[in-house]
């Protein structure tokens, strides 16, 4: 395998993994990295945490150093977007019309924020990218008490909005779903989410459409109008695989990929936002948008091309930082048909054990990073929790398992 | 910049410069220095920065908060008396010469 060539498109946190991960397993051949971002590769969860609040820069954001590149025989290209993939020709194509020839192609070219469908979402602003970061930055610096809308109440709108309100704003969340953050946490862990907000001060709205955005107005769908200085979405993101569909590779809300994030073809992988692939743990094709998910599959992809035949079986595993909440999720909840919580919720420290059919399928631990290590053990390997066990009082998972050992 | 002494676990020693206000943990990812993994990027979530600050060290070291100390109750190695999660140690001028040693494994 030593020699051959490797063109990662996309140079976010899975396609950096990939790179920095065929050099540390051994790879030989040339790896170009190819980003359409003019930032060096950077972790993206500051951008709604620290990055926002003004407490770190870009230099504190990058994955690697840049002369990091250089040392190790990773060629950067950065600001520049691959518009094309010739698979018979075994080459790159870039926008400005020259070609990068590969014998290993890996699509990384992850996902761009779902756009508001409404009239007036000119006036709406997004949070992916460190660019979009800086034109927050630019409409909040030097103010307070202006009037932020976020419209969407998952991970990114609920993180911004906790930092737009430290940062002495006003805002208001609103959320289509009668829940905030339905399709990653359980109602339980939601509900305190919601609370948590509003003891800061935080206004959320849920069951609440938006029908229209004016400058300086957003119009909901029941007819209420808020004032808003600022309007922020986050609904969402949609899987960059218009390149791969191009190239005649499979695309169903993502890059379709086998148990070793390959495509049809035996030269071409897609790893992290882009990729949809079949999860032990989901039991069916995902897409998953996060680091442990980006990390674990440019490392899988990086062993793959080094020969190895070991499937992608990682588990899931996510956190979020609201305030001073740490939520950390250990498998994946979504399903779930049961719920046990265990702990002080009182307290903001408790775990939502979620079952399906009486097998536990995840951890929401709040304030309890205990529960979601031992979790993420747990889950990794068999596990013989029944709600019934878990439902005992003074349940505890770490004595739990020091029993069972 | 402050300069931080990296100890792998077979002895080999790498000295790096690092930013002001990075931590312990970016400046070993940064530089490709094997032996700190940081899956999480330094979220305080994973506990796979664990390092042993070197029993003679006389800097100040930041406070240890209840979730860093609840995450090294499951670090891949013997958690010690002088374990940190390196994630959780910012670096200023204070620390400057600060070494630390890298366990056997973080996963």
């Amino acid at each position: 395998m030593r020699g051959e060539s490797v063109v990662v498109v996309g140079a976010g946190q899975a396609g950096c993994q990939v790179a920095v991960s065929l050099r540390e397993q051994g790879h030989r051949g040339p790896i170009t990295l190819i980003g359409d971002e003019q930032a060096a590769p950077y972790q993206r969860p500051p951008l709604t945490k620290a990055y926002l609040a003004g407490e770190t820069d870009l230099a504190g954001l990058v994955l690697r150093q840049d002369s990091y590149y250089e040392d190790h025989g990773i060629k950067l290209v950065r600001g520049e977007r691959v518009i094309g993939v010739d698979r018979q020709a075994r080459v790159a194509v870039l926008g400005c019309a020259r070609t990068v020839s590969y014998d290993h192609l890996v699509f990384a070219t992850g996902a761009r924020p779902r756009p508001l469908p409404i009239p007036g979402a000119e006036h709406v602003l997004n949070l992916r990218t460190v660019a979009d970061a800086d034109a927050i930055r630019q409409r909040l610096d030097g103010q307070i008490g202006l009037d932020v809308v976020v419209i969407g109440g998952g991970f990114i709108g609920l993180e911004f909005a906790a930092v737009v309100r430290k940062l002495r704003h006003e805002v208001t969340v609103v959320e289509a779903q009668p829940q905030v953050m339905q399709r990653a946490v359980s109602a339980e862990t939601a509900q305190h989410l919601v609370s948590r907000h509003r003891s800061e001060g935080v206004q959320i709205l849920t069951g609440t459409g938006v029908a229209a955005v004016r400058e300086g107005l957003v119009e909901l769908a029941d007819g209420t109008v808020l004032v808003a200085d600022l309007v922020v979405a986050g609904i969402g993101v949609i899987p960059n695989t218009e390149v791969a569909q191009r190239a005649g590779l499979s695309v169903d809300n993502g890059i379709v990929v086998d148990a070793h994030l390959g495509t049809v073809d035996p030269r071409v992988y897609a790893v992290g936002d882009c990729a949809r692939f079949a999860s032990t743990h989901a039991g069916g094709l995902i897409r998953l948008e996060s680091v442990q998910n980006a990390t674990d599959q440019g490392t899988t992809v990086a062993a793959a091309i080094m020969g190895s035949a070991e499937p992608y079986t990682a588990l899931p595993w996510f956190w979020s930082d609201q305030y001073d909440v740490k939520l950390q999720t250990a498998g994946l909840t979504n399903g779930h048909d049961r719920t046990v919580t265990v702990g002080d919720p009182a307290e903001g420290r408790f775990s939502v054990f979620c079952f399906k059919n009486d097998r536990l399928i995840g951890i929401e631990a709040y304030n309890r990073p205990i529960d979601f290590l031992m979790g993420r053990r747990i889950l990794e390997g068999g596990n013989s929790l029944t709600p019934e066990i878990v439902a005992q009082p003074g349940f505890d998972l770490r004595a739990s398992q020091q029993k069972a050992a | 910049m402050p300069k931080i002494t990296y100890v792998a676990h077979d002895g080999v020693e790498t000295v790096v410069d690092v930013a002001q206000n990075d931590t312990v943990m970016r400046g070993a990812v940064l530089n490709g220095i094997k032996g700190i993994v940081a899956q999480c990027g330094g979220g305080a979530s994973c506990g796979t920065c664990h390092v042993y600050v070197d029993p003679e060290n006389t800097k100040p070291l930041s406070q240890m908060h209840q979730v860093e100390d609840e995450l090294l109750y499951f670090t891949a190695c013997e958690r010690k008396e002088n374990s940190r999660l390196s994630c959780q140690i910012p670096v200023t001028e204070e620390q400057d010469g600060l070494v630390v040693h890298m366990p056997e494994k973080q996963l």
